[in-house]
């Protein structure tokens, strides 16, 4: 090594100096895919994530044109773009609006998987090129790497971090090599579908083929995932612009370990359970391999944490806006969708303002002092023969966000919020004794099926601990409610103390969940 | 500011007097506690929820020999205020061998939680930076005077009294302990440095066995450091080595030069602050601990701003035009960042 003595502020600016590969060009009218219907694994986050882009462009002076056949949204309500055509997000119907509208840009990552799908389609048809359409954001080859397992975990390889052990195979018979080789229990699932359609957890051959079969009627490709089951499933939004500024504006821990999808978790932002050195570790891998793929505005990359080593593995980068982003951007009041609009028009981070303070830059890390709790809203009973049972694919229909001071206020307040007949984390919303089964076999209703368990001194906090695998911190702030319940009910309206009062609104309690524990 | 509503006190019941502050990470507070640019200052994070991953070894050692899970070898702040501590035997982490409290009571260190942390912050935020006592209920307020901790000299106080070496490197890098965290020696040694610590009073302007000049972060005022910066500019005057600063170390190295520093209404306290690089406009997310700045328009010729914050617009970093000297106030130990 060699300390050069003079020129030391041209060496840094060589060192920092970073030459742009992404170069938007001037747009005049710009095309929003957007996600179409509502489906089960997809819900209306994306309805958000497409508002915010075309109030991105608006404010830049281009024309807007939207593609989104689901007229209950709000992004296709008067006056968000130019020209609203409710159509299918098909290759062929998209052709036939480039075709009449002839946009000189297409923003493709903010209708979910639906519109990224659809862009992948029209780059291999070569339509973006007949028509001279620039793909804004994230490059096409970046996104179709990053859903690629092969060539994801190559790149990943090539950074020096690691990917969850798996395999990808295109047949049956693949799928049960990869799995021998990996050693069950494994994951499938399909790839490149939505919310997790048609995976699950295998834990022999025959399971496995079971799973595979279904997984390959819905796509060509199945990957077999060694089962991570037990482990913290930790998430990042990162976002980075052409000029490689990067920054991580939210990372979210889910209250389930690894083995429930995502939009299945409760999840809590910012990450409780995380020591400084795990967090900054994931926070440095995130934006690693961020600047390593070349996102252009926003992207989700999803960990698995050993929850007894400081070892990690990403599970996947999703190139696009999320259902994580919505919830982070809402969580942090940072405008997430907003900010991937203008930088995929090419702009600076730096330069584009926090439309939170409105004067500072968009380039910082919200650092929030409150917590906040997304449960999942199923509707389960409407379908008559569908399993409550809950797992790697998604079956909920919608979430909602509580925000609180405590993990106990958020939480309950969440909980009020998802069902019309619960108090928040009560013992009497789940209508029967809980079995251990209850808990192990994670379902809709487990969070109440806990609420009980733990009121009635059924099930303590190691006990959960030890069939649900959720970490014991979040476990004692639930029974932290269950123990005010329990002070609650020795006191009446008259000897209710202030202090007790006060300890039990702060923990989320609501007025009426108050009064029906006192006695007169 | 008139007295707290009611309040837990978790650590040591103890009554202290000193300066408040606010930082404004997430996590970290192992890291932060054990920074000795928090000499006697009352410590408040704005995170509401502490203590939940409980306190790590603070005796197992990396491949240097210092404590792996620390930033020096002590607690201190004067005491630490938070909105909720993770109650006794509730914190959860493979890591953790005891919980916060327990940790802050060994080091005799008081902690008040219970209080509205974020009324507090704004009321900092409002006013500034504040003297500040904590009174435990048997003791008498008025026995207690406030104190101007920055009168002090605070660097005297938390610098190492003998010199160490750590690391194994043909290049040598002499740095002078102000209040150094552990990381910044680590940081170093990585990178295959042989690093020399020495006393903040070394007689440094007489060494001439290294390659180059670290001052490290540090408590306090840095007008303080007068016979530091007078070394300092000698050095600078030779102009022979390549010499860069740290946060304290920025501003003294700034006095050295000829440059004013001022104290900053609140300080820059946390995790999350931009600093954009004055040539190419890159934007860089750093942690910082400081509660003075140097002033841009008070630069020699020949010296300009290397980075400006985004947030305020203080100076964070000098370069000269053509000699190897650079200093910025970051990054400031292990939180953040690692870039």
């Amino acid at each position: 090594m060699e300390i050069r003595f003079h020129g030391v502020d041209n060496e840094i600016t060589k060192r920092l100096a970073y030459e742009p590969v992404y170069h938007a060009r001037p747009q005049r009218k710009v095309l929003v895919l957007g996600s179409g219907g509502l489906t089960i694994g997809q819900a209306g986050e994306f309805d958000y994530s497409g508002a915010q882009a075309l109030k991105a462009l608006r404010e830049e002076g281009i024309r807007t044109v939207l593609i989104n056949p689901n007229i209950a949204t709000v992004q296709t309500s008067k006056g968000f773009a130019d020209f609203t055509y409710f159509l299918p997000i098909t290759k062929e119907y998209v052709t036939d609006v480039i075709k009449k509208e002839r946009p000189t840009g297409i923003l493709c990552t903010f209708g979910g998987q639906t519109a990224l799908n659809c862009a992948i389609d029209l780059y291999k048809d070569g339509i973006f090129e007949q028509y001279d359409v620039q793909v804004l954001g994230t490059p096409i080859t970046t996104i179709m790497k990053t859903e690629d397992r092969e060539i994801f975990n190559e790149e990943i390889n090539a950074i020096g971090e690691k990917v969850a052990p798996s395999k990808a195979a295109t047949t049956l018979a693949g799928a049960v090599e990869a799995a021998e080789e990996l050693g069950y229990p494994v994951l499938v699932r399909a790839a490149y579908a939505l919310g997790g359609l048609g995976s699950g957890f295998a834990n022999n051959r025959s399971e496995l083929e079971a799973i595979a079969q279904q997984a390959l009627a819905h796509s060509n490709q199945v990957l077999v995932d060694k089962s991570l089951k037990g482990w913290k499933e930790v998430e990042y939004e990162v976002v980075r612009d052409a000029y490689d500024n990067c920054v991580t504006v939210c990372n979210m821990e889910n209250v389930d370990p690894l083995g429930i999808h995502t939009g299945e978790s409760v999840v809590v932002a910012p990450s409780q359970t995380l020591s400084d050195k795990e967090y900054n570790a994931l926070r440095t891998c995130a934006i690693k391999v961020i600047r390593h793929l070349g996102i252009i505005g926003e992207c989700n990359i999803q960990y698995a944490l050993d929850p007894h080593s400081l070892t990690y593995f990403i599970i996947e980068v999703n190139a696009r806006l999320s259902r994580s982003s919505a919830l982070a951007s809402k969580a942090t009041g940072y405008p997430l969708a907003y900010a991937a609009a203008k930088l995929a028009l090419g702009q600076k981070l730096p330069v584009i303002r926090n439309s939170v303070t409105g004067t500072t830059t968009a380039c910082f890390e919200p650092s929030l002092d409150y917590c906040v709790v997304k449960i999942p809203r199923w509707d389960l009973g409407k379908f008559a023969r569908v399993s409550t049972q809950i797992g790697s694919s998604m079956k909920s229909v919608g979430e909602v966000m509580g925000i609180g001071r405590c993990f106990e206020e958020a939480l309950q307040k969440a909980l009020r919020m998802v069902s019309d007949n619960a108090d928040g984390f009560s013992p009497y919303t789940f209508n029967r004794p809980p079995t251990s089964e209850d808990l192990e076999k994670p379902t809709d209703k487990r969070m109440f099926a806990l609420a009980r368990g733990m009121y009635y001194g059924d099930f303590d906090v190691e006990a959960v601990h030890q069939l649900t695998a959720i970490d014991r911190w979040f476990l004692w702030r639930m029974h932290n409610i269950v123990d005010i319940y329990h002070r609650m009910e020795k006191e009446t309206l008259r000897t209710l103390s202030r202090e007790l009062l006060l300890e039990a609104k702060q923990a989320g309690f609501s007025d009426r969940q108050i009064a029906k524990k006192i006695g007169r | 500011m008139g007295p707290l509503s009611a309040a837990i006190s978790t650590g040591l019941p103890k009554s202290v007097v000193g300066e408040i502050v606010f930082q404004t990470g997430m996590v970290g507070y192992v890291e932060s506690l054990t920074d000795p640019s928090y000499a006697q200052q009352l410590l408040t994070l704005t995170y509401p929820l502490i203590g939940n991953y409980g306190v790590p070894s603070t005796e197992q050692l990396d491949e240097f020999g210092l404590p792996a899970f620390a930033e020096s070898d002590r607690v201190w702040p004067a005491a630490l205020i938070v909105e909720k501590m993770c109650a006794e035997g509730e914190q959860s982490h493979w890591q953790a061998v005891q919980s916060l409290s327990e940790w802050l009571r060994k080091a005799d260190v008081p902690c008040l939680a219970g209080i509205d942390v974020r009324q507090l912050t704004k009321k900092i935020r409002e006013t500034g930076t504040m003297k500040a006592k904590l009174i435990i209920e048997s003791d008498e307020a008025k026995s207690f005077n406030f104190i101007d901790v920055n009168a002090q000299n605070l660097v005297d106080v938390v610098s190492k009294k003998e010199v160490s070496s750590y690391g194994k490197g043909d290049l040598k890098i002499l740095a002078v302990d102000c209040g150094l965290k552990y990381n910044q020696i680590r940081c170093l040694a990585r990178r295959g440095f042989t690093v020399k610590v020495v006393p903040w009073n070394h007689p440094i302007d007489q060494e001439t066995d290294y390659d180059g000049l670290f001052i490290s972060n540090g408590p306090g005022d840095p007008e303080i450091c007068a016979s530091l910066v007078e070394r300092l500019a000698n050095i600078v005057k030779r102009a022979e080595k390549p010499v860069f600063g740290i946060c304290l170390g920025h501003q003294l190295l700034a006095r050295a030069i000829g440059a004013s520093t001022y104290k900053l209404k609140y300080g820059n306290r946390g995790h999350n602050q931009p600093c954009t690089h004055y040539a190419t406009g890159r934007c860089f997310i750093t942690s910082q601990n400081h509660g003075y700045a140097v002033d841009e328009k008070s630069l020699p010729d020949g010296w300009k701003a290397l980075f400006t914050n985004e947030n305020d617009g203080t100076n964070e970093g000098i370069v000269h035009e053509i000699q190897a000297f650079f200093q910025c106030p970051v990054p400031s130990g292990t939180h953040g960042w690692t870039d």
